[in-house]
């Protein structure tokens, strides 16, 4: 029987081990996480640090499940080696796990930024770190995030809603400068600032100081409470000392196996292609095809690679990014609206046809549309206007009795148009019923009567018949 | 093939019945003279004075020169002793060499109680074959799976229409009430007019999304990660009712982990549906003091249709609707009588009175009931689609009686489902015209029609209700239940089939007293008295169930039970050889098949051919202008079509109706494994002009 081993219970290694026993029953599976808690989803700790879900609202698998699927999990154990000689992991207390297959989803960690005073700061990464922040931010009376990417955004972003004055510092020109084009990224800022965010960008944070931080040029930020959202790093510590091929993240192949073939790697901690991805859907897309390969479910599965969709999950700030947002027109087609007054901002990259690239701000109505498109390489149309403002063709306006034609069907239910009502009128029927009796007319759903009463009131005020 | 035209004979004027078509069971007035006049009546309450085209123009088919008076063997007219007499010498040389399940029965949700109940009784104790079915199966059996596991009953809505116009909010879930039974409608305009707000979730603007106040357009098959992202936004909002979770339901627990995996952005992704939407429908039920939530077919019509419903059952109960008296879940049944056709024994699983034909105590009943031994009772047989695809073949049924359906048109896969039956040694179909699945049949056998006759038949609410005679039949015409008796009084010298219908409903009431569908305390003249009788009414003095969860849940603990579910994507999804969506639905004009109202000039006159809706995007890149004729061409089947360009289809998707022959040449015939309901909704396809 095969010993599958999994090191890493987060979004990656707990998905994998679901995956894997919705595939098959008897593989035997154990699953190692260096956390104590039961594997949670972090896409939601954003909604914890907002205060609007508890810490045990998040979780991913309920204890019980573990159970009842025979699979093992060893919670709050580090894995400390793996002994490729001999097929197993070792772990600091101890134990040695023997594997027929390996799985690393080690994940990634939180970049602590080499500044003074950095330990005095709160990551956030981690349930724990959520712990920590929201212990802080209760006697806290004014908060620094440092790092205006995502999650630095969404952790100001939830603060700020908390009551508690936020500043939001970030390194680059703008915010979300990976996913961002200026503009959008300067009136994200500015939608920030109304919801209680101050944004400073282009700041150098050099000493982070018990009661603020210190920028370049010497000025401080007072702060009491300091969060550090300064991206992440894939965890190859592991891999790299057992001698498996590490660049940014450990290198795997289509099926997601590094170069030793019993062993894989998958989410953060994998770099597929060259690419390292940091969001939940590649993870879970690499955990299926692994899925398939070690319970044998399907042996021609493979990972492709990923298109990614960035949305920020902070209330009352609508953003959508996918794609390449950064080309230009020397490079593709781009369609733009801005609207700053309103924090309105649609882009949308076009390059041979296709939808390779689209910012929406503010409003994303149009968002479901543009990710499908984005996702499936399907044709975008000739004209992409209804792209950008969606139902805009579709909106007929309710037509005045005076101007409709004749041709025009009242009654859907009964099939009945104007110019049948105005014939009903002109042999002497005067209200509703009596066309309702001829024509049959909102004798069905009833929603045209309205409209009925419309036309037979304007054809009276015609001829000059009070009704 | 001989066809006289005959005018019905007056019986009385002005007879109390229902609508022939939906399960709204609109009540109208007949009157016959030399014409038939049909009037709404206003005391029934599914319809209150309204009337679709379809119901005022009902009564032209009785009139209709295409229906048939006589019976006929390989297309000659004979009398009706010779036909049955074929029929019957046919059944028994057919079960001598194959057994008694080479004979297979198909019935269908259009048939009363009495013709439903009779016809499981006739192949369980006549013809003691296990391979009987219906076509409710692509009807309402996702969401009767669903219901049952939630429930422990399965009845449409578990209230009064009527609580829908006193609801704050409604959403439904795939269903086009405002095209499908239009006088239902009314109810939602009764709740919007107070201010309530309806909700409607279609991956088209059909008519009844025109007038939602949130329309939610999911792409074709995720419906399921839709209703995941919206119970995930009820818990991380608290809207959930943690009081009623706490006291009147269990498994929660395992439901609020596993929608936590649903958060709206990764559902926005495979649904298309905006989170801003998603949230606000969220909003909108959770801020009503009385909201509804209902399923049609588009959600349930899918290989993945059981665990769809469940999906929205859990959101209904984690908002505390169920068993709240003005709020709930239900389902919107389709055919006239798809709430009692499933309930009294032509399911393949099913004994009367929604019994489980595998339960021994149900056996025993029943057994008792129709004086047979319970060993005697043939077990479960074929789902409806796997019947069908089993005809012919080496294992499966060699000769088919076929009652009120029409497979050729209405059966996923109809191409496949057609060269089935006709490779049958015997087909049997009872019909009132000549249906595209009676003109395959060796004999047929024409049939009354619905005002030709008397039976109950349970509307949507499960209220049971007595359509009465209104016309003699055309000379010449059976009732199924004579036929039936006909049959059996060949095959068996049986007695216990009489042909009056309420000779057969005192029996049905016997054999479903004590079952979760118990019509015991029902009588003709307790349904005539009243606007009818909800079941369960386990006796005489007992005044019906209205509400029958307001209590406890007919669960063994009395408990809503919640069943974890996950999404997974449509069995057949688009790629690059099938690049789009078909999916399929329904017109205002017509119903089912199209048997009847296709034969109703006013009816054909608004809807007369197949059509293809395509979004203009699409119509501009294929360069498709209104009107041209295009070829829709699926993995197993092509069908053909005239264009109608709107933006009212998503342009990922095209639609087209069912009525006529051609849309379910292209439909998947995989099947949902709890209810065994095709994925009649959704299957990938490509399109090309013709000429």
């Amino acid at each position: 029987m095969t010993r599958l081993v999994i090191v890493g219970n987060g979004m990656a290694g707990a998905r994998l081990v679901s995956e894997v026993r919705a595939r098959d029953k008897h593989v035997k599976v154990t699953v190692i996480g260096a956390e104590t808690w039961q594997p949670y989803n972090r896409v939601l700790l954003s909604n914890v640090v907002a205060g609007t879900m508890l810490p045990d609202q998040v979780r991913l698998l309920d204890p019980a499940w573990y159970a009842d699927h025979s699979v093992t999990a060893l919670l709050g154990v580090e894995v400390t080696a793996i002994d490729r000689e001999t097929q197993a992991v070792l772990t600091a207390d101890g134990r040695r796990e023997p594997y027929d297959v390996l799985v690393l989803a080690t994940g990634s960690e939180a970049v602590v930024p080499p500044v003074p005073g950095a330990a005095g700061a709160m990551a956030f990464r981690t349930l724990d770190d959520c712990r920590a922040i929201l212990a802080a931010a209760g006697a806290a009376r004014r908060a620094v995030v440092v790092g205006g990417g995502l999650l630095g955004i969404e952790a100001a972003r939830g603060l700020a809603g908390r009551g508690l004055p936020v500043t939001l510092l970030h390194l680059a020109g703008h915010l979300m400068e990976r996913q961002l084009d200026a503009e959008a990224g300067l009136m994200l800022g500015e939608t920030l600032a109304e919801l209680g965010v101050e944004v400073r960008t282009g700041v150098v944070v050099e000493e982070i100081l018990g009661d603020g931080v210190r920028l370049a040029g010497g000025e401080t930020v007072g702060a009491d409470l300091v969060v550090l959202a300064c991206g992440v790093r894939p965890v190859t510590g592991l891999a790299g000392d057992a001698g498996l091929e590490v660049a940014r993240g450990i290198v795997v192949d289509d099926e997601m196996r590094t170069d030793d073939p019993s062993i894989f790697a998958i989410g953060e901690c994998a770099q597929h292609d060259g690419t390292v991805y940091g969001l939940v859907a590649p993870a879970w897309e690499q955990a299926a095809v692994v899925a398939d390969l070690v319970t044998g479910a399907d042996k021609t599965s493979r990972y492709r690679g990923s298109r990614l969709v960035t949305r920020l999950k902070a209330r009352s700030v609508e953003l959508a990014a996918m794609g390449e947002t950064h080309l230009t027109e020397d490079d593709a087609e781009v369609v733009r609206f801005s609207h700053r007054a309103r924090g309105s901002y649609r882009k949308l990259v076009i390059r041979d046809g296709r939808l390779v690239g689209a910012i929406l701000l503010g409003e994303t109505s149009a968002v479901g549309t543009l990710t499908q498109l984005f996702d499936r390489g399907s044709p975008v149309p000739a004209d992409p206007a209804g792209l950008l403002f969606p139902g805009i063709s579709g909106s007929a306006v309710a037509e005045s009795p005076v101007r409709m034609p004749d041709a025009v069907k009242v009654c859907q239910c009964n099939n009945v148009t104007k110019g049948q009502i105005r014939a009903c009128w002109e042999s002497g029927a005067r209200d509703v019923e009596a066309v309702a009796a001829a024509t049959r007319a909102t004798t069905g759903c009833g929603g045209c009567r309205d409209v009925v009463e419309g036309i037979v009131g304007w054809l009276c005020e015609q001829e000059g018949i009070s009704v | 093939m001989s066809i006289s035209l005959s005018a019905p004979t007056p019986v009385k004027a002005a007879t109390a019945t229902h609508c022939p078509y939906c399960a709204l069971q609109c009540g109208m007035s007949v009157a016959v003279d030399e014409t038939v006049t049909i009037t709404p009546r206003k005391d029934v309450p599914a319809n209150a004075g309204g009337l679709c085209q379809k119901g005022w123009t009902a009564g032209e088919l009785l009139t209709s020169g295409d229906r048939l008076t006589t019976p006929l063997l390989y297309g000659e007219p004979v009398g009706w002793d010779e036909a049955l007499d074929f029929v019957a010498a046919r059944i028994r040389a057919v079960q001598e060499e194959h057994g008694p399940n080479g004979v297979a029965v198909f019935g269908g949700g259009g048939l009363t109680n009495e013709k439903a109940y009779q016809l499981g009784k006739f192949a369980r104790m006549v013809l003691r074959t296990s391979q009987i079915d219906y076509n409710g199966r692509f009807c309402m059996s996702s969401a009767a799976a669903a219901a049952n596991r939630a429930f422990g009953m399965d009845r449409g809505l578990p209230f009064p229409i009527t609580d829908l116009g006193g609801a704050d909010a409604v959403l439904i879930a795939g269903g086009n009430v405002a095209e499908t039974m239009p006088p239902f409608v009314r109810h939602l305009t009764a709740m919007r007019d107070r201010g309530g707000r309806l909700v409607v979730i279609d991956p088209r603007v059909t008519a009844t999304a025109r007038q939602a106040d949130l329309h939610l357009q999911p792409a074709p098959g995720t419906d399921l990660a839709l209703a995941l992202g919206l119970l995930h936004i009820v818990i991380t909002e608290g809207h959930v009712d943690e009081d009623y979770v706490a006291g009147r339901t269990s498994g929660f627990d395992g439901v609020r982990t596993s929608a936590a995996a649903w958060w709206p952005e990764r559902v926005e992704r495979i649904t298309g549906v905006p989170v801003a939407r998603m949230r606000l429908a969220a909003e909108i039920l959770a801020d009503a003091g009385r909201a509804v939530i209902l399923t049609g077919r588009g959600a349930e019509q899918h290989a993945k249709g059981t665990d769809t419903v469940s999906a929205f059952i859990n959101l209904a109960l984690a908002l505390g609707l169920p068993g709240r008296e003005g709020s709930g879940y239900g389902c919107i049944t389709g055919q006239g009588n798809g709430q009692g056709g499933r309930e009294h024994g032509q399911k393949a699983d099913q004994l009367p009175g929604y019994r489980r034909i595998d339960d021994p105590a149900a056996r025993a009943h029943v057994a008792a009931v129709w004086g047979i031994a319970p060993e005697d009772l043939p077990g479960p047989g074929r789902s409806a689609y796997e019947l069908l695809d089993a005809l012919g073949t080496a294992a499966g049924p060699r000769a088919l009686l076929l009652f009120g359906s029409n497979p050729v048109i209405s059966a996923p896969r109809a191409g496949h489902v057609t060269e089935r039956l006709r490779s049958l040694d015997l087909l049997v179909v009872s019909d009132l015209v000549m249906s595209e699945t009676a003109a395959l049949a060796d004999v047929v056998l024409p049939t009354t029609q619905w005002a030709e006759e008397s039976g109950t038949m349970t509307n949507l609410e499960g209220r049971v209700l007595l359509r009465h005679q209104a016309a003699a039949p055309p000379p010449g015409v059976r009732s199924d239940l004579e036929i039936l008796r006909g049959l059996a009084v060949r095959l068996r010298g049986a007695e216990g089939f009489p042909a009056d219908p309420r000779e057969v409903f005192d029996e049905l009431r016997r054999a479903s007293a004590g079952g979760i569908a118990d019509y015991a305390g029902i009588t003709y003249e307790r349904i005539a008295a009243g606007t009818g009788v909800f079941w369960p009414c386990p006796a005489e003095d007992h005044p019906g169930t209205p509400r029958p969860f307001l209590d406890r849940f007919a669960t063994p603990d009395g408990r809503a039970r919640f069943v974890p579910v996950e999404h997974r994507p449509p069995e057949e999804d688009i790629d690059r050889d099938y690049p789009l969506y078909l999916t399929t639905g329904r017109v205002l004009a017509h119903y089912q098949s199209g048997a009847q109202t296709r034969r109703i000039a006013a009816l054909n006159a608004v809807a007369s051919e197949v059509f293809v809706e395509i979004h203009p995007d699409l119509a501009e890149r294929l360069e498709v202008a209104p009107g041209d004729l295009l070829r829709v061409v699926g993995r197993r089947g092509a069908a053909e079509g005239v264009a109608r360009v709107t933006p009212a289809v998503r342009p990922d998707t095209v639609f087209m109706p069912f009525h006529w022959a051609g849309a379910n040449l292209l439909t998947n015939p995989a099947l949902d494994p709890v209810s065994r309901m095709p994925e009649f909704k959704v299957c990938a396809v490509k399109l090309e002009r013709v000429g």
